[in-house]
């Protein structure tokens, strides 16, 4: 997976540059077999989602259909083709997690964030959604920050993660 | 980028490496392993490394102790949490300021602190040593031999621990058939979930005529409630790597890849970093061990898609198309990936491979019962008191691992029910607990084996409402590609959601049975045809509990926020407030010192207030 950081929002590189940047990356997985989800993968790490227009871009340097491009951009949970977040959290609802109370976290999260699940807040920093068991079932109810993950939270503890985000973010002048 | 400039050719060369490395651990007074699974690293593990090197360093201890920063060591409700031998002593629950104590005291000092250790939570005596711990000392390691054992990132740590020599005995000494031979005798069956045996497989796998062919690793572990081969991946990479080298060799693939979960970054991480050091040392390329067998591994990074854990469709999304599964039969070991013989191992299955050899089938096949052979790992998650991933010889009950290992159900509540298999599984009761772990006796009691999720629920359960969570998962996650599963689990759904809405009539159980029985004969792969398990286990052992939210409009657990309401007991009240200001929504009213009074209209039922009083005056009816 691409370490890149999502550059889609707040970010000084152009339009422009950023298209070029994603041709740059599909040439490498150009003629590979079966490479379409990891070239996926990559673009969106860079472009932060997959616009049509990005979509079209990656189906022309692969030398795939568009229709194929976009059956596998909608099937995926993971790739989105609306602008997200410059972070993802994304609450745990896997069976550990809702046993265990995760559900109050979500509707804490909700109202903390003033959004519902599957939507941007208006400053374009947090993207929310719920994942289907992110594996920390030990530490259940768990969240994940990209890929930060959070054991044992309480509804009380999410205003602090939160704001710790939005200081971290300042201090590194993203 | 290499750092290897070590290479190697030889089985001489892995000895000679395994003795250095075995020679360089020695001499040291303790070795320190600290657990930087995935749980302990999110509980700040790292926080407690740095405090020990520092304490280590600062203490001129360097020459003495041995830290190692291993993988899971399986109690994640400890965490963060290590392990000092030689004396074994577990510390959990760890912070930098215990680190120094623990330095200063049992280091240094020769005590160690019971405080620091595992607490039992019955009787609350302290139990420093893991051979007294029920949770380590019912346990058999077999797949999880190194895992919180040893350095994940170090490959000398794995050699040092008979790394590689399994695939070396396999090259040299056993080749292809007697190695599928032993196998198939050690009665090694998928881990997986489905149980199909691997012997079988392999050899079905190596009748293919010659030509290209290939073998999966399948790391796509998507059960909710399942953490086993994030831990192997996480703990223990190489041996993954070395299991995908001796199948490859035995089926005639010269490449393998493995199918990660994009929910896993870390697993990808040191599975990447294992695969380049096999690379730089020569244990992956071409003349291994100098050998005529050539090999490489690829990763294939998922992208959130549970169906692709189905063997097919785990074959489409490498492919890079949808993860939509294929009818079968052609079978994936005839024609699978770019339509070559592929055979598809789990990782846990593949985890016991390497051990197999070096300790002989006859020694696997020793534990286990029936035609369950060897060992399971299990994810023991959900209500209990001991948390984290365990591996048990199989046919032992069920209850050892929930009171025995899983240490009971946490606050002493009582336990109601365990889930087994994820979404496929099923749910069993207080009945079961002596039923026996294997494959045969959970099938036979209405669960499945599974992947090896174990999730405990308990009194505060709504099994109606966990049938209808599951349902839910199986509906989002249905690839949409045969009806009976895209619309059945639909129709599912909107059943339980009547019923756990207070809506619900007799005949909507009928129907609702009636349904889960027709899409588990229609649907077109596994995850269909094995989605409406938890509806029909739970309707054949919690028929009562569906009867109350149906007749009685009762959700008895007070889970299912429709069938319930919150009042104040207006005697017990004292109206000290507390209710009323930590409501979220401001439903609850009243003058202080006076009884408070909740407005049923705004109630969202969150509880809160049943939380927060102290005066056990929230009721709910």
């Amino acid at each position: 997976m691409s370490n890149e950081t999502n550059c889609a929002i707040g970010c000084a590189e152009s339009e422009q540059a950023l298209l070029d940047r994603v041709r740059q990356l599909l040439s490498s997985y150009k003629g590979q077999q079966g490479a379409l989800i990891q070239a996926l993968h990559t673009v969106q790490g860079v472009y932060g989602y997959l616009p049509l227009e990005v979509q079209r871009i990656v189906a022309e340097e692969l030398d795939i259909p568009i229709a194929e491009v976009s059956g596998v951009t909608t099937f995926y949970s993971f790739f989105s083709d609306q602008p997200r977040g410059k972070h993802t959290i994304r609450i745990c609802l896997g069976t550990a997690c809702y046993v265990r109370g995760g559900v109050s976290i979500m509707d804490a999260l909700q109202k903390q964030l003033g959004i519902t699940v599957g939507n941007t807040t208006k400053d374009g920093m947090f993207t929310f959604e719920v994942a289907r068991c992110i594996g920390a079932c030990g530490l259940a109810p768990a969240m994940v920050i990209d890929t930060t993950i959070y054991p044992q939270v309480k509804p009380d503890d999410l205003a602090g993660i939160i704001d710790s985000w939005y200081k971290k973010d300042e201090e590194e002048g993203v | 980028m290499s750092i290897y400039t070590l290479k190697l050719n030889t089985v001489e060369d892995l000895k000679e490496l395994r003795q250095s490395f075995q020679e360089s651990t020695t001499g040291y007074r303790h070795t320190i392993y600290v657990c930087g699974g995935a749980g302990c690293n999110s509980s700040n593990s790292d926080a407690i490394v740095q405090a020990l090197k520092k304490a280590i360093t600062l203490r001129g201890l360097s020459q003495e102790v041995r830290l190692v920063v291993t993988g899971c060591v399986g109690l994640c409700a400890q965490g963060p949490c290590m392990i000092v031998d030689p004396e074994g002593v577990f510390y959990g629950n760890l912070t930098p300021e215990k680190i120094k104590m623990i330095v200063d005291k049992h280091l240094i000092g020769g005590n160690v602190i019971p405080e620091y250790c595992y607490q039992d939570t019955v009787t609350g005596e302290y139990i420093p040593y893991t051979k007294d711990l029920p949770f380590f000392s019912t346990q058999v390691k077999i797949a999880l031999r190194n895992v919180g054992r040893i350095d994940y990132s170090s490959i000398e740590d794995y050699i040092g621990h008979d790394g590689y020599f399994a695939l070396a005995k396999v090259l040299n000494e056993y080749g292809r058939e007697r190695t599928i031979q032993e196998i198939t005798d050690s009665g090694l069956r998928g881990r997986g979930g489905a149980g199909f045996p691997t012997g079988t497989k392999w050899k079905s796998g190596f009748d293919q005529p010659e030509g290209q062919k290939y073998i999966i690793c399948n790391a796509d572990e998507g059960d909710p409630g399942a953490f086993m081969d994030r831990s192997i991946l996480e703990g223990d990479p190489h041996s993954i790597v070395e299991a995908l080298l001796i199948g490859g060799y035995c089926i005639g693939a010269n490449k393998g890849y493995v199918y990660v979960r994009a929910e896993y970054p870390l697993a990808v991480e040191r599975l990447t970093e294992a695969i380049q050091q096999a690379r730089d040392t020569g244990l992956l390329g071409e003349h291994i061990l100098g050998s005529d067998f050539n090999f490489d591994i690829e990763i294939r990074i998922g992208a959130g898609a549970f169906v692709c854990g189905e063997e097919t469709a785990l074959i489409n999304s490498i492919e890079g198309h949808r993860g939509e599964p294929r009818q079968k039969p052609p079978f994936p070991f005839q024609s699978g990936l770019w339509g070559c013989p592929t055979t598809i191992n789990n990782v846990e299955t593949l985890a016991n491979v390497p051990a197999i050899i070096n300790m002989g089938a006859e020694k696997y096949a020793s534990y286990g019962v029936g035609r369950s052979k060897g060992t399971k790992v299990f994810a023991l998650a959900g209500d209990l008191v001991n948390s984290g991933i365990i591996e048990i010889p199989m046919g032992i009950p069920l209850r050892d691992i929930i009171f025995k290992i899983g240490g009971g159900m946490k606050d002493g509540k009582a336990f109601k029910a365990v889930q087994t298999g994820g979404p496929s599984g099923g749910c069993l009761t207080q009945e079961h607990l002596d039923v026996s772990v294997d494959y045969e006796s959970l099938t036979q009691a209405g669960a499945i084996m599974g992947s090896g999720g174990l999730i405990a629920m308990d009194e505060n359960t709504c099994l109606v409402d966990t049938a209808r969570y599951f349902v839910d998962f199986v509906k989002d996650e249905s690839c949409g590609h045969c009806v009976p599963c895209r619309d059945g689990t639909t129709r599912m759904l909107e059943l339980l959601e009547k019923i756990t809405s207070g809506q619900g009539e007799m005949e909507d159980l009928d129907n609702l049975e009636i349904l889960a029985r027709t899409i588990s004969q229609t649907a077109m792969c596994a995850l269909g045809q094995t989605s409406p398990n938890p509806v029909l286990t739970t309707l054949k052992y919690f028929k009562d509990e569906y009867i109350a939210h149906v007749r009685d409009k009762k959700c008895p657990a007070h889970v299912c926020t429709a069938l319930f309401t919150y009042t104040i007991d207006s005697d017990k009240c004292r109206g000290c407030t507390l209710c009323a200001r930590n409501c979220p929504v401001d439903a609850i009213s009243g003058e202080k010192g006076q009884p408070h009074v909740i407005d049923a209209s705004a109630c969202i039922k969150c509880g809160t207030c049943k939380q927060n009083c102290r005066f056990d005056a929230i009721v709910l009816n």
